[in-house]
Order: C-alpha cells, then structure tokens, then sequence
C-alpha cells in the first residue's frame, strides 16, 4: 500500500493529536487506526510515546479480533529500546498469553530476558540470528548500546576493553573510533591498563563513586524551619 | 438508559406466583422500612449530611441485620409513594438495594443487568443535571467503589461460561452493552472531566480554590455529589487500570492525588486503604519497591492504630482483608528488595510474626520459595478481569483465571531473573573488597558469569522512577575498578536537621512549663 510521504509539518500535527486524544479520549475504539498509525510513526522518526501504546494495547484487550500481531511486535521492540525503563514489561502485561506464544514474541522476551540479566554477549548472538525482527526498527542498535553503556556505568569505575566491546558489540577499528568519539564529547579517559590491553574510565556518577552520593536526606525544607521562626523569634 | 423495572411491574397474578418462587414478598413495606425512606428522604432534601450520614451507616446496617438477612429489601416500587415518586431518591434507593443484594446474596444475570442499568440513569442524573444534595463522602465513596467492584464481579461472572444455561447465554447476547468495560471507564473518566476535579485541585494548591480543607463538602449552597464522584472517580481508575494490568495508566490517573498528605481519599478509610493498596501493587509491578514499601508501611502503621474505632463499621471485614494482603505485598517487596530502614517497629513485629519464616524461605530462591512467592502474590493480588465480550462459540469454556495467570507468570518471572541476585548480596557484605576471580570461584561459576550476574544487579537494583531518574534501591552496593569490586557500605543517614529542630520545640515546651509554674 503505497503511503503519501507526509511533509514534517503534518508529520507534527498527526502526533500533537494522537497525544491529545491519549489525554483526554482514551476509551474509544474509534482512535484505533490512529494509534496503530502512530505506532508507524514512532518507528520511522525514531521518537516514542509509551502511554499512547499502551493505550493500543489495551484497545486491543478489549477487542482482540482487531489486534495486529505486526504493531503490538513492533510496540515491544520499541519498549525494549526504552532500557532500563521497565516498558517492555508494562506491555507484556497487556498481552494475551496465547500471543506471547507466538515465535516472534517468544524472541523477543528472550532478548529482553538477556538483557535485564546483563547477559550481553548472549543478547547480540540471538539479535544477530533475528535480524529480520531487530532490523525493521531503525535505531535499535544504538539505543541498545545506550543501555548497555549505562549498565557499565552503574558498575565500573574502570572497564577493561573486551568487556566494553562484547557489552556494546563494537571491535577493532570501529571500536577504537566509538572510543574516541566518547573520550571527545563524554568525557570518558583511555589509560593504558597494566600490561592487559587498554582501561576506559567511564564518567563519574553516584552509582560508581559512592562518594559523590549526594546527603540529600539530611536537607530540611523551608516549610519546616518556618514552623520555628515563632520561638526564634 | 431507562431503568428496567421488568419484574417489579408485572401483575398481581405474577406475583403471588412469584411471591411463592422468591419466598418473600418484594412490596411488603414493615413500618421501620417505611420509617427509613421517609426521613431519609426529608433530611436529602434538608441537606443534612449528619444525619444522611448516620441513616446510611448504621440505620441501613441495623434493618439490614434485623430484617434483610437473607432477602433483598423492599422493592422500589413498593417505598416510591412515601416518597413522593421522587426519581432521584428512588435511584439512590435502588442503588443500596443492589449494594445489598450483592452483598447477602447471589446476584442473577438479570439482577446484573439491572443494576447496571440504575448506574447509568443515576450517573446520567449527576453528570447532565444540576443536583441540589449533599451526600456523605461514606457513600459517594461507596457508589464508585461498589460500581468498579459489580463491573469486575460481572467480568469474572461473564468469564465462566461453561455452564451457562440457555437462557443466560441468550440474555449476555442482548444485553451487550451492560458493564461493558468502554462503559465503566468512560463513565468515570466523565465524571473527572465534569466535575473539573483536576483543575480544582490545581487551583487550591495556588490558594484560589477550597476542596481539601471542607473535605470536599460544599459550604455555599451548592453540591458536593460531582466534585466528590469526581475525585473518588480518579482512585475508580487506577482500581480499573490495575484489574487491566495497565499499571502505569492507573498510577497516572491518581497524579493529581498527593498521597503524601491528608486528603478527601483519607477521609473515608475504605478510600483511603483502596487508594494505598493499589498505589502500592501497581508500584510492585512496575519494579518501584521501596515506593511500594513505605505507603504500605504507612497504611499498614495507620489501620494498626485506628482499627479499633472501626470495629462496628460494615467496612470492618474489608479492613482486615485488606490489612493482610498488604502485609503478603510488602513481605513481597521486601524479599525482593531488601531494606533496613523503611519499615516502623511496630509494622515489622507484625510483618516477622506473619511472613518471618516465608520470607527467609523466599530469600533463598529455590523451588519452594517461588512456590511461596506464588501464595502470597496470589493470595493478595486484585482479581484481574478479562474485559473483552466473551466468545459464544462452542465449546463454551471458562476463561475467567486468565488474566489473573498470566499477571502471576510474568510476577514470577520477574522473581526468576532476580534469583541469583541473592547469592551475591551475601558475599558483598561479608568483604569491602574482593576480585572478580575470587568472588567467582567462591560462587562456582566463571567470569563472565559473575560479570553478567554483577550488571544485573546493577540494573535491578536501580529503579527508574516516574521521572526518569536513577534511583539506587540497593541496601549494599559496589563499583569494579578493572576487575577489582570494591563494596560500598550504605551508612545510615543521621538526620541532623530534623533532630535539631524537634530538639528546639521541645525545649521551647519545657521552658513554657516552667514559666507557668512560677506564675502560679
């Protein structure tokens, strides 16, 4: 079916409405199609709205004879973009079980099973066998490797280079180029590790250095001390 | 939608041969019954909301107790001339009708039907006329919960097909539109839009409006009955969503409720309890532990010192239930999630004496403890409803643990992927630093294991809230340097602030006695 390109400008306003009718029409069959199409949306301009699939696939609860199996396939991918939020889940919920049975779904929770269990390697092996599934959402690659860089750096203060490279399935050359990339614009630091190959120094956070754990438990709001200015007073 | 009054109407003759069938008389009226209507007519007319008040609560129950044990009450049709045939008070009768019926009896099909049809004229009533009444916030909270409550009873109901009889299957057939999920919810995301509830809250935090501080209850000769089914409407939706397993919509429809504070929903403890509950649940599903954690902790704290005033209250029975599927939600959380420092004393001697050996159990992660993360989780989770109209096709099948299957399957599942989780928390509190081949070898499995069981604890152990933002629920964590963990021991914060503050007062209150003791 042959779809007239819409100029960016309309490609705006169809989402401004969808986000609309999410807000305040949400438990009506009619907006169906919409939503489906925006699912579309979603995925070619790489952008993504959780409550509006959400409110799809529980369009879909109510009436299942009128689900596609092709947009709820597309919806999870999306969701599994989303890491480490935990959407994909929140739509699993909403999924009948006999549907889940299904091959491609089966693939994608096992994806998903890897990757909340941090087994990186073993996820780019199964996407790499399922690409026809992974492939038809642009973007996937990259926003897993957002997660997965994410991950480390929740975990690693210094990250010895073949764990970085099986996390994030980069190698050799193109390796050395992400790496660059991120020592110029993410402040990470290369350092020669002793003697077993390079040591990237990811960027200090709260989670990594426990020491920049902000005491923010012990600040006292104003609502509090004004309760006092009587006695101070 | 009119209300179909088909059996009420029928002659005489229909009904004595009813009357035999029933074994009660629908329009035998005793004096105390007819008592009832007539004042509790006058005193809706008179706005007195005490006294609606009292007559809803312990009136009601009384005659109920002492006259309607096993049988409905009177029919509607049988009290409408003491009343004036007034349409709006027959409405709000019928609607304790069938209140009592689902709660003594078995509601027929028919009844269902019949119920639901009364809904829509009343809610029909409210949203599209002005209504001159003040009601008790009891009841307008007792009319939404009792709305969303016969929805899920007819879903579960409707899902049970199996034995179906002819006439049942003929009536579900015709009567497709009766709590039909698109009705539900559209009726109470209408009742949010129309009474403007959204905006009013918004606007009282700005000072401009009065809600919160008259409980809802209008002082200037209006009616309080939208605004409040409004606001009640908003802890309706969330108990929808969650029966869905739509958890993030339903903690969405709550937004414009700080459950941090007192508000309208505390002021009735059905409300209040309905609101923490499904908080609490829809936060459990969506990984938000310590969230979960501490509202439980709060409501469990709070039914713990106030449960003795409801004692005499209809809402008893519920308070308890609700009371110990809470305890089986927060031995959940925090077996799943362990913290120190977030549950009170009081609350956690419950907690040990109730689940102290099943959560031991469950820590351990093997074959009996999912088995007991399948007792609790089942014994307190909503009853999850299939909304969709059921299929007529032969072999008529009951489908009506489906939902509820597949919300445990995707519970345990969750559990599952935390199970080795446990295993590396022992370890990380018994050394401040330790190298990735050691801890491997300790935990008998190899590297790259240990690497992917480190990251999922990281990622597990660090909730994405409603924000966005990381948040660390981990009550031990670590960093890697190279291949070097450094365990990192989370110290109890000292609250300096709050301690010296509270110092303050309490020296300002002793001074003050003294002073008092040199004047006298």
């Amino acid at each position: 079916m042959v779809r007239e390109r819409e100029t960016p400008k309309q490609q705006q306003q169809v989402s401004y409405t969808v986000e609309q009718l999410v807000a305040v029409n949400p438990y009506n069959p009619d907006i169906l199609p919409d939503l489906e199409n925006y699912v579309n949306e979603q995925v070619s301009s790489q952008t993504y709205s959780l409550d509006a699939n959400l409110c799809l696939l529980r369009l879909y609860q109510f009436e299942p004879e009128r689900m596609s199996t092709q947009i709820v396939a597309r919806i999870l991918v999306k969701a599994l973009m989303a890491m480490p939020a935990p959407d994909f889940s929140l739509c699993l919920f909403l999924i009948p079980e006999r549907v889940q049975m299904e091959e491609q779904f089966k693939t994608l929770i096992v994806l998903s099973h890897y990757l909340e269990t941090g087994r990186f390697r073993q996820f780019w092996d199964e996407a790499a066998k399922n690409c026809h599934i992974v492939e038809a959402v642009p973007g996937f690659e990259q926003a897993i490797q957002t997660y997965a860089i994410h991950v480390l750096s929740l975990t690693y203060q210094k990250i010895p280079r073949p764990v970085l490279a099986e996390a994030i399935n980069i190698e050799g050359l193109s390796l050395d180029k992400f790496l660059e990339h991120q020592a110029a614009n993410s402040g990470w630091i290369l350092e020669k590790g002793h003697g077993r190959g390079q040591l990237i120094v990811l960027p200090r956070n709260e989670f990594n250095h426990p020491e920049l754990k902000k005491i923010a438990a012990d600040s006292v709001p104003l609502e509090h001390i004004t309760r006092i200015f009587p006695i101070l007073g | 939608m009119a209300a179909n009054y088909d059996y009420d109407e029928a002659p005489a003759t229909y009904d004595d041969a009813n009357r035999q069938e029933l074994g009660y008389d629908p329009n035998f009226v005793p004096d105390s019954v007819k008592s009832f209507v007539v004042h509790l007519y006058r005193h809706i007319r008179e706005k007195n909301v005490y006294e609606i008040h009292q007559m809803y609560e312990i009136s009601f129950q009384k005659l109920s107790d002492r006259l309607f044990k096993d049988t409905p009450w009177p029919s509607v049709d049988a009290v409408a001339h003491y009343v004036d045939n007034d349409q709006v008070f027959c409405l709000l009768y019928r609607e304790m009708w069938f209140r009592h019926l689902y709660a003594r009896l078995s509601p027929t099909l028919k009844q269902r039907i019949d119920s639901w049809d009364n809904y829509c004229s009343l809610f029909q009533v409210v949203l599209h006329r002005v209504v001159n009444m003040q009601l008790p916030n009891q009841w307008l909270w007792d009319m939404v919960d009792e709305f969303v409550y016969q929805f899920q009873s007819f879903c579960q109901y409707r899902a049970k097909m199996k034995n179906k009889t002819e006439q049942e299957i003929a009536l579900l057939r015709q009567f497709d539109q009766a709590w039909n999920v698109y009705g539900v919810l559209n009726y109470l995301q209408a009742f949010v839009e129309k009474s403007n509830i959204i905006q009013i809250l918004e606007q009282e935090k700005e000072g401009i409006e009065q809600f919160t501080a008259t409980d809802g209850y209008d002082y200037s000769g209006g009616s309080n009955v939208l605004k409040v089914l409004g606001y009640f409407s908003m802890v309706g939706l969330l108990r929808v969503h969650c029966l869905l397993g739509d958890y993030q919509t339903g903690l969405k429809c709550l937004l414009s409720i700080d459950i941090n504070q007192q508000g309208v929903y505390t002021s009735v403890i059905g409300s209040h309890i309905t609101t923490i509950y499904h908080y609490g649940f829809a936060s459990l599903m969506m990984r938000r532990y310590v969230k979960a954690i501490r509202e439980f902790n709060k409501m469990l704290l709070y039914i713990y010192k106030t449960k003795q005033y409801h004692q005499k209250s209809p809402q008893y029975e519920q308070i308890l239930k609700k009371n110990e599927q809470m305890y089986a939600l927060l031995a959940i959380c925090l077996s799943l999630c362990p913290q120190t420092k977030l549950v009170e004393e009081t609350v956690n001697s419950q907690l040990r004496e109730k689940y102290g050996e099943k959560m031991a159990r469950m820590q351990r992660y093997d074959d009996e403890a999912f088995a007991i993360y399948d007792e609790l989780f089942s014994y307190a989770c909503p009853k999850f409803i299939t909304p969709s109209a059921p299929s007529f096709e032969e072999p008529l099948v009951n489908y009506n643990q489906d939902a509820y299957r597949l919300q445990l399957k995707l519970f345990l599942y969750e559990v599952k992927q935390q199970q080795l989780l446990s295993g590396v928390r022992t370890f990380l509190k018994v050394y401040s630093t330790i190298s990735l081949g050691k801890l491997a070898n300790y935990m008998e499995v190899d590297e790259p294991t240990l690497r992917t069981i480190l990251f999922s604890y990281k990622h597990k152990t660090h909730a994405v809230d409603s924000d966005g933002k990381i948040i660390s629920n981990a009550d031990v964590d670590f960093y890697i340097d190279d291949d070097m963990i450094h365990v990192v021991e989370s110290k109890p914060v000292k609250r300096f602030g709050d301690y010296f503050l509270r110092q303050i007062v309490k020296l300002e209150g002793v001074i003050n006695d003294m002073d008092r003791i040199r004047l006298e």
